[in-house]
């Protein structure tokens, strides 16, 4: 053992648990509380009342019965989201194209599912439109993951524009081929209602929540718990060295994306098989680049995104109703995750900066 | 198809094509300005997007148009400080600062715009063109090319200006050696830090001016997100310039008229739906990397911060 992996055991040995705990419960509550704070600040400055506004976001998000099945209901998109990027981040890749690869998969669904309805079996419908989902978003990523593993092209760009793309595809999509002539808004045919994702129990909220859930969490096990995942993170962390241990660097990098953007197909799926039914020309909930900060908050861990999820579901139901009654533009949770991600930062540029002060 | 090519649609695409690149090209000039000091500027979607607003703000109140394009310089910059402060100063992840501004700066111009303007969208009065003298007489050409706002003159002169630059001032030089090799910049008694953060705040106020540009000249009004990614395809532009500020023009150029076509095949009536038209730039995006990919470059410490004395 060398004198340096001593010196870290050494370090780690004498902290009792519940003080790394407290310290992890600082560095993301003090980000969290900042963001809040500052966003109070705007709304002050905008001559509205701060307090009343969260005060709306948490009976509406957390304490009305209704509220909080659709707060649950919200988490699913989301941690399929969560699930696909904590896939692409901890292998090094970053995956922005999330919004379009999540349309796509959503209106394929959409179009898939009434088709298929008519012609076999409810269970089998839901497992087809799950797969297809599934491949369609994956596909969507083939071209990034190409110029990424072949050339070294830089995916965020790439990723970028194929959102781009894909929200124009989309859209196309829905006003042309797969229209519903019978509707006046463009859109595609609706899946009737009991012909869904079931219901859970008494509630709103859909079982695609518990895939949601699973998906995370196998996602997580996966990349911390095999040897697959244990590759993934290597060329995350140093791809030169990846390659000079052999790995088959362009060929994970393809799974990879693969994964991370099937993942996310898979979500846009559950929530129109949850709770639309049906995609509309021009929605686009796009939520990609909203739950970046939440991966980075839980530090790409599984199940810690799970209650940043649940915290981030609660601002956006809540903020739709507080917005509307205080006439706050819901675009102000899109400032929340600015900030969020700027004190995020800011704290583990302080938490390094600390630690290399008591090293040194 | 063939009746479609009048000669009053190419001129009217043309002139298109130039209103819809300028903003690119202030954008992916400012961009390869960051990108060549080694900071990847990932926010210059939201430093846009906030020098439009500014841009539009100052303008509609002062009366002014030249003063819009200072504000939008100004608000581009502002945005720039926060990511030079971040990114440059204390090194912070130059992607996760950059996408946390381009959010905020959707966030805070939509908050501000909706408590300005509730739900109307005031416009600028039409701006004055500055038709060069000759050669705006030319016919097609003429009108399409040399009968703009002085603007966009400046804009085509800084991409020269920004070759002779890089080529042939110390300031080109330390700008580049800031991106390729920091250590050796600051050896030679240059301020990385210093050096780096000019960089970003430039690109600020061109992408600020390019989003005024956007706003003032091009729409005439300020929308909530109207930038929609042009400043992604700033960064695109610089990637695929590799350090060569008259391939940001030419690219600029070539994006121009793609956006250009999208109104023109509308106003020409022809049944293509919006989306489709709307893809054209972004298509074109893709296609131009998968085949040119192997010759874009980026600068080898881009992204990485820099600091004094670590290895």
């Amino acid at each position: 053992m060398t004198a340096q992996a001593a010196s870290a055991l050494q370090d780690e040995a004498p902290k009792p648990a519940v003080h790394a705990g407290l310290a992890t419960a600082v560095r993301v509550l003090i980000p969290i509380v900042l963001a809040l704070l500052v966003g109070a600040v705007v709304i002050f400055a905008l001559g509205k009342d701060p307090l009343t506004y969260y005060g709306y976001v948490m009976r509406r998000g957390l304490l009305s019965p209704t509220g909080v099945q659709a707060t649950i209901t919200r988490m699913a998109p989301l941690l399929m989201i969560s699930a696909g990027l904590i896939v692409a981040f901890r292998a090094g890749i970053w995956n922005l194209g999330v919004d379009g690869q999540f349309l796509l998969a959503a209106v394929v669904t959409a179009a898939l599912a009434p088709a298929l309805i008519d012609v076999v079996p409810g269970w089998l419908m839901i497992l087809i439109c799950l797969v297809v989902a599934t491949l369609v978003g994956a596909a969507w990523s083939v071209v990034p993951a190409f110029l990424k593993a072949r050339y070294g092209v830089n995916e965020i760009i790439t990723t970028l524009m194929m959102t781009f793309l894909g929200i124009g595809l989309a859209n196309v999509l829905v006003k042309i081929p797969f229209n519903d002539p019978t509707t006046t808004v463009p859109q595609t045919a609706t899946l009737a209602v009991e012909d869904r994702l079931p219901r859970l129990f008494d509630t709103t909220i859909h079982s695609g929540v518990l895939i949601a859930i699973a998906a995370v969490l196998l996602v997580h096990l996966m990349m911390t718990r095999t040897a697959f995942g244990l590759k993934l993170q290597i060329v995350g962390a140093n791809p030169r060295a990846a390659v000079h241990a052999g790995l088959n660097v362009s060929r994970l990098t393809f799974a990879t994306f693969a994964l991370s953007a099937g993942l996310v197909g898979l979500g846009g799926a559950i929530e129109v098989l949850g709770v639309w039914g049906t995609v509309r020309a021009d929605w686009n909930p796009a939520f990609g680049l909203l739950v970046v900060p939440l991966v980075f908050l839980a530090r790409f861990h599984g199940v810690a995104v799970i209650g940043f999820v649940l915290f981030f579901a609660v601002l956006m139901i809540g903020g739709e109703s507080a917005s509307r009654r205080l006439g706050v533009p819901t675009d102000f949770v899109l400032l929340l995750v600015g900030l969020l991600m700027v004190f995020l930062a800011l704290v583990e540029y302080l938490d390094h900066r600390r630690r290399q002060a008591t090293q040194a | 198809m063939a009746g479609l090519f009048t000669i009053d649609f190419t001129t009217a695409l043309l002139f298109g094509a130039v209103t819809a690149g300028i903003p690119l090209l202030l954008a992916g000039l400012g961009e390869q300005i960051s990108e060549k000091a080694g900071v990847l500027n990932i926010g210059i979607e939201g430093m846009m997007l906030f020098g439009a607003y500014t841009g539009f703000l100052v303008a509609f109140k002062s009366g002014s148009i030249w003063l819009g394009f200072l504000g939008g310089a100004g608000g581009g910059a502002a945005v720039a400080l926060l990511m030079a402060i971040f990114c440059v100063w204390l090194g912070m992840n130059q992607i996760v600062i950059g996408i946390a501004l381009t959010l905020g700066a959707e966030g805070l111009t939509a908050l501000l715009h909706h408590f300005q303007f509730s739900r109307t969208y005031p416009r600028l009065d039409s701006i004055e063109t500055l038709p060069l003298p000759l050669i705006s007489e030319i016919p097609v050409l003429g009108r399409a090319l040399f009968d703009h706002h002085p603007l966009v003159y400046l804009a085509v002169l800084l991409a020269f200006f920004l070759v002779w630059l890089f080529r042939r001032t110390y300031i080109g030089l330390n700008l580049q050696a800031a991106g390729d090799k920091p250590a050796a910049l600051d050896a030679a008694g240059v301020d990385v830090y210093v050096t780096r953060t000019c960089a970003v705040l430039a690109t600020g106020a061109l992408a600020g001016i390019g989003g005024a540009y956007l706003a003032n000249v091009g729409a005439g009004l300020f929308l909530p997100f109207m930038t929609n990614g042009a400043g992604f395809i700033g960064i695109v532009l610089a990637m695929l310039a590799r350090g060569q500020p008259l391939w940001v023009l030419l690219g600029a150029t070539l994006f121009g008229v793609s956006l250009a076509l999208t109104t023109a095949l509308q106003v020409a009536g022809l049944n293509i739906p919006t989306d489709v038209v709307q893809m054209l730039p972004f298509a074109m995006v893709m296609v131009v990397l998968v085949l040119f990919a192997r010759h874009s470059y980026l600068p080898p410490a881009l992204g990485l911060p820099y600091v004094r004395g670590e290895r």
